[in-house]
């Protein structure tokens, strides 16, 4: 019997990264820094994958589009393992990721606490609106010069 | 029952009633934002659940789900302390009820992180972070309410007296604790915590701390819940219990 080649670990996290998230489509869930190890255990390719936000609904999905872009990648056994120690963080989001952010109209998250500008017209003329926003991981800012509300992502 | 399972329990059945009473506010909180600060907390709190009940479930080993557990159990099989049963009323009982609850759940939490159990301190350390936050919030809404209007701060005083007689249970250690040395953490060590917390955010929002130790208990033990919890149960349960097993 003919068995295809098992990908190695580098071509399976570029398969991921064009897996979009399916809240914040402009950013891959290897951005998103969800991804935490990929693994072939003999003929089955374990991912091991951590939530973001314990209750976040978009998990499960995750988990569907795993699969589904692996099984398109002729990838038939894949385990999905779930790890939330040590806990996601924003840290965990990449630098191309926080770019992509910032272009799509969504505020990166910074330590400091809050966006450093508006990310529709660039101004540092900030304010908050509410400490949640229309995903567990946003929160609601608004442009006192553009007036303008936006998504910042919250720094955890 | 194992201790650990009724320990979990308590945990679960906190965020899971704490939960569900939170998100009685969607669609009909007092503004937008409110409505989305309140779904979101809800989330947190139903996701900690999933965590809290599937690991008791699992240690139980009696083939029940995390959800048989929340749909399935009524109102004396329920281990949450009586002041997450406490109805919402109005948004001042619920931010002070979410302040009360926060600033104990974090100190508990907080502990739990150091516990001798990788399982029991995973699930505390990923609590953690959503709960942080969700304290940010509760304390500042409760310091903009009691330090507003003369209505506002009215109300959240009238939240804080009804509310205080449910505060001591969260302190209240029993055989339960005792059995788990090392992973439950000591509740009346955090008193002392949760006081300088307590006298600092009232002091900023202009409110008067009760005084009054009174402690209505029952909740963590399911000796004696409210008569609130069995409707909030007939409410959450009614799917599972009108249709067993029904799934989408």
């Amino acid at each position: 019997m003919v068995t295809m080649a098992k990908p190695d670990v580098c071509q399976i996290m570029h398969w991921l990264d064009q897996v979009p998230d399916p809240e914040i489509p402009a950013i891959s869930l290897v951005d998103l820094g969800v991804i935490r190890d990929v693994q072939w255990l003999d003929d089955m390719l374990q991912v091991t994958v951590t939530p973001t936000y314990s209750g976040c609904p978009a998990t499960a999905v995750i988990n569907m589009d795993i699969e589904t872009a692996l099984k398109s990648h002729g990838i038939e056994k894949v385990a999905l393992k779930r790890q939330i120690s040590p806990p996601w963080t924003t840290d965990w989001l990449s630098e191309s990721g926080k770019v992509k952010l910032e272009a799509y109209g969504i505020a990166p998250p910074r330590p400091a606490g809050g966006p450093s500008k508006c990310p529709l017209c660039g101004s540092s003329a900030v304010e908050k609106i509410s400490q949640f926003g229309s995903t567990p991981c946003k929160a609601q800012w608004r442009c006192t010069d553009c007036l303008e509300p936006f998504d910042y992502f919250k720094c955890i | 029952m194992d201790a650990k399972v009724e320990f979990l329990l308590r945990l679960g059945d906190n965020a899971l009633v704490l939960g569900h009473r939170v998100s009685e506010w969607c669609g009909v909180a007092p503004v937008l934002e409110e409505d989305i600060a309140l779904a979101n907390v809800s989330l947190d709190l139903i996701g900690q659940t999933q965590l809290w009940l599937g690991l008791a479930a699992e240690i139980e080993d009696q083939g029940r789900s995390a959800d048989d557990l929340a749909f399935l159990r009524d109102a004396w099989e329920f281990r949450n302390l009586l002041l997450v049963e406490q109805p919402n009323r109005d948004f001042a009982v619920t931010m002070m009820r979410q302040f009360l609850f926060d600033v104990w759940h974090k100190l508990y939490l907080q502990a739990l992180t150091q516990a001798d159990d990788d399982q029991i301190s995973a699930i505390a350390d990923k609590s953690l972070k959503e709960v942080t936050y969700h304290l940010e919030r509760s304390q500042d809404v409760v310091i903009a309410l009691g330090d507003g209007t003369e209505v506002s701060q009215t109300r959240m005083q009238s939240a804080l007296d009804r509310l205080w007689p449910y505060v001591g249970e969260m302190f209240l250690t029993d055989t339960v604790d005792a059995a788990l040395p090392g992973i439950a953490p000591d509740n009346a060590s955090l008193r002392d915590a949760f006081d300088k917390v307590l006298a600092q955010v009232m002091t900023e929002a202009t409110l008067t701390i009760p005084d009054s130790s009174f402690t209505h208990k029952g909740g963590r033990t399911g000796a004696q819940h409210s008569e609130h919890l069995g409707h909030m149960l007939a409410t959450m349960q009614t799917l599972q219990r009108c249709y067993p097993g029904a799934s989408w």
